[in-house]
């Protein structure tokens, strides 16, 4: 081997249209210069969160000489899960990878994942209690931590000032007026429509692996208090009362034409950067796109329509893929990363992620990102699938669930008959064993390198 | 959907002298072993998978027995994506094989640049299905600026359909990109027929006082006969692998209304992680195939026979 070059290099995959299926290849098998250790870093992340991810990689390289990272971009969703999946069920893969924390039930956690030291994370200046309780403790499987999280990326409302300013709907300091309940936001809707003539509210309604739909139930739903499946995700919890109302609601809104009936994502975003249509729900991560656009707009959070002001959310988490054989040198070279990205997530939430990092989120210069940090409280109010196998983002359940909530939404399906067919397929997602096997009790799980990591990791 | 290249059935069996020689074993050797390791080979071990609840990573899975047969049996996305393929099948078999022949017909006829009908129908067949998927998705079908809105205004049309997005007109969206892509596969066999046709014939018929719609339907037609059968076989197989074009438009949506069958193996396979299943599935559709193709095969013979 010849001489390492000093920098990291990164392999970015950019699929044709976003359609190559995870025809990646591994990171090359290279080896670091004497006393380098080796690094291989997996993510998720295009766009402009892309584009931020690799500006923080680079910070960390540079500031790390002693360590040889190797970032490789993949492609997001699925080809990402079974690709990282795969990697680690064979014992070759990378020493640390970003999932979603609401995937870590079914990701085989101690047999696909390894979990983090957290001694070594407390030396590195990271601890526990530095973040929201609830989110923290997703990330732990039977006592172990095999998840740190790094964000919480919630649905939140996006809106036009110049159509609200004209609406009436903004208060004196320029923000949108707090909206309180169903009936004042489709007032709101109602009123946003007689400015512009169109409809007040754009979201992704339909389309390829449409998941916005379940999104939406999912948020209000659980502002009623409603959960989908019990809190151990094994038994079915559906309200039919509560998921009724919430999908009258939501039909409601398309069929009185408040809400734009048939789009796609990409369609939802023209839409709303068109500048004719007050209110969009989506997930925060498009506030680069409409930044980048000069649209005249500002965040919030999804407004309590429904009594609790929750709203549907994932987190980005990083964990430790199984490796058969991981050394001390690229463990700690892991830990130091995870650590270091969290103590940087300032950089990170410019993407519109909420840090799920708490020192964060007190910090000026986060304080200074607007519209940003204007919906930071919602971190604890934030509702995530609960643990199971079938669940989180890009998931069966998202995908599944999301096709049947878009039939409510563009006029197909009756809400009755939406909730019938919803609760027939996540019955038989429950019925279905975890393929995975996710869980160390699992009848493949190899407990392997776990025992002896922990004790490795005490002892560091 | 690539359609599959045509084996064409020999018509009288060749004479090949019947022995083995050594340079004919190697000559073979080559697409033999290819054949094994890639067709065969994967084709027991898929039957083995499909016993066993194998999940994506490929360890961690118990024999079965029939249990995914059964489950595949009574799963209704089953049943909801096989409807949705065969009624893809359906509605994309027809105009395929018509257009095909019309098209052939037309370009056999016209006399004046030849060449430009034949290159023009011919092809979008050589675009990959990736390009065709996008260009539908992003130029022909979007909802109020994409062509097709368009060329309906021109005509004083209400414009603004979910030519992708609304159940309604999903599938119909997607038969109509393929129709445009395919169909040149087709008309190739078609033109390659006519043009075997012995000119005799038609001088013939003229003498006997048959017009030009006399001589299509009892001189071109009839002698198209085989190639219709052909086309129909090679077509209706194609049209059942429908994969690309529905996973690239529509992903299957709106509401799970135009997804394929190989969609859902995939769906379970990859997403669900379910390889075991997976392959039941496909197993069974694999079934299907086989079948469609025997019946196919009997049909066309026996009509070979009488004709």
């Amino acid at each position: 081997m010849t001489d390492e070059p000093r920098l990291s290099r990164r392999k970015l995959l950019v699929g044709t249209g976003g359609l190559a299926l995870g025809a990646a290849g591994c990171a090359a098998p290279s080896f670091g210069a004497e006393g380098k250790a080796r690094l291989r870093y997996w993510h998720l992340f295009g766009g402009g969160d892309g584009a931020n991810m690799t500006a923080l990689v680079d910070a960390f390289a540079e500031e790390h000489p002693d360590i040889g990272l190797e970032a490789t971009q993949l492609q997001w969703g699925t080809p990402y899960y079974t690709k990282l999946g795969m990697a680690g069920a064979g014992g070759r893969a990378p020493e640390v990878a970003v999932l979603h924390l609401a995937r870590l039930a079914g990701f085989g956690p101690g047999r696909l994942l390894d979990p983090f030291d957290l001694n070594l994370l407390r030396e590195l200046g990271v601890g526990a209690d530095q973040f929201p309780e609830a989110i923290f403790e997703r990330g732990t499987v039977d006592g172990r931590q095999y998840a740190i999280p790094l964000d919480t990326h919630p649905m939140v409302l996006y809106y036009n000032t110049d159509v609200c300013a004209k609406a009436g709907l903004l208060g004196d300091d320029g923000q949108l007026r707090p909206v309180r309940g169903a009936r004042e936001f489709m007032d709101a809707l109602r009123t946003a429509k007689k400015t512009t003539g169109a409809p007040g509210l754009c979201a992704e309604t339909t389309g390829p692996d449409c998941v916005t739909p379940w999104r939406l139930f999912a948020t209000f739903y659980a502002q009623l208090g409603g959960t989908v499946l019990s809190p151990d995700g094994k038994r079915l919890a559906l309200d039919d009362a509560k998921a009724l109302e919430i999908l009258e609601f939501m039909a409601r809104l398309t069929a009185e034409g408040l809400m734009a009936r048939r789009l796609d994502y990409p369609g939802s975003i023209g839409v709303f950067n068109a500048g004719k249509t007050a209110f969009h729900l989506n997930g925060e991560w498009e506030v680069s796109t409409f930044t980048a656009a000069g649209l005249p707009f500002s965040m919030t959070r999804v407004p309590a329509l429904f009594g609790r002001p929750t709203a549907q959310a994932d987190c980005h988490a990083f964990v430790l893929p199984h490796q058969d054989g991981r050394s001390d040198g690229a463990n700690e070279a892991a830990h130091t990363f995870v650590a270091w990205m969290l103590q940087h997530s300032v950089d990170w939430a410019k993407g519109g992620h909420v840090p799920a990092y708490l020192p964060t989120l007190t910090r000026p210069d986060y304080l200074e990102l607007e519209p940003q940090s204007a919906y930071r409280s919602v971190i604890d109010d934030v509702a995530l699938d609960q643990p199971a196998w079938f669940a989180g983002s890009a998931s069966p359940m998202w995908i599944q669930l999301g096709a049947v909530f878009s039939g409510v939404l563009t006029g197909s399906r009756t809400p009755s008959g939406a909730l019938r067919e919803a609760k027939k397929r996540l019955r038989k997602l429950l019925d279905t064993p975890d393929p995975l096997d996710s869980g160390p009790g699992g009848p493949g799980g190899r407990a392997l390198g776990s025992e002896a990591l922990v004790g490795e990791g005490g002892a560091a | 959907m690539v359609p599959v290249p045509a084996e064409q059935p020999t018509q009288k069996p060749v004479t090949v002298r019947r022995r083995w020689t050594e340079h004919g074993l190697v000559f073979i050797a080559p697409f033999f072993l290819t054949y094994a390791l890639f067709l065969l080979w994967p084709l027991v071990s898929g039957i083995g998978m499909s016993l066993r609840s194998d999940n994506i990573t490929g360890e961690g899975g118990e024999f079965v027995g029939f249990d995914n047969y059964t489950e595949a049996f009574r799963d209704p996305h089953v049943w909801s994506s096989l409807g949705n393929t065969i009624w893809f099948t359906v509605l994309s078999t027809v105009p395929l094989v018509v257009t095909g022949l019309v098209l052939a017909l037309l370009s056999h006829h016209l006399r004046f640049v030849q060449w430009l009908w034949r290159l023009s129908w011919f092809a979008p067949f050589l675009l990959p299905s990736g390009v065709i998927g996008l260009l539908f998705l992003w130029v022909i079908f979007p909802s109020d600026f994409g062509f097709a809105d368009q060329l309906l205004a021109w005509f004083g049309l209400h414009p603004g359909i979910g030519w992708l997005t609304d159940e309604r007109y999903a599938m119909l969206s997607i038969v109509a990109a393929t129709v445009w892509w395919t169909v040149g596969f087709n008309f190739l066999l078609y033109l390659a027929a006519l043009q075997s046709i012995p000119r005799h014939l038609y001088e013939a018929a003229e003498l006997d006082g048959a017009g030009a719609w006399q001589r299509l339907r009892h001189v071109t037609l009839p002698l198209l006969k085989r190639t219709t059968g052909v086309v129909l076989v090679l077509q209706i197989l194609a049209s059942l692998k429908i994969f690309d074009q529905v996973y690239i438009m529509t992903g299957g949506g709106p509401d799970d209304s135009t997804r394929p069958i190989l969609q859902y193996v995939y769906q379970s396979g990859f997403t669900g992680y379910r390889i075991g299943y997976a392959s039941a599935v496909s197993y069974l559709f694999f079934a299907l195939i086989v079948i469609v193709s025997l019946v196919q095969l009997r049909f066309s013979r026996r009509s070979g026979e009488s004709a």
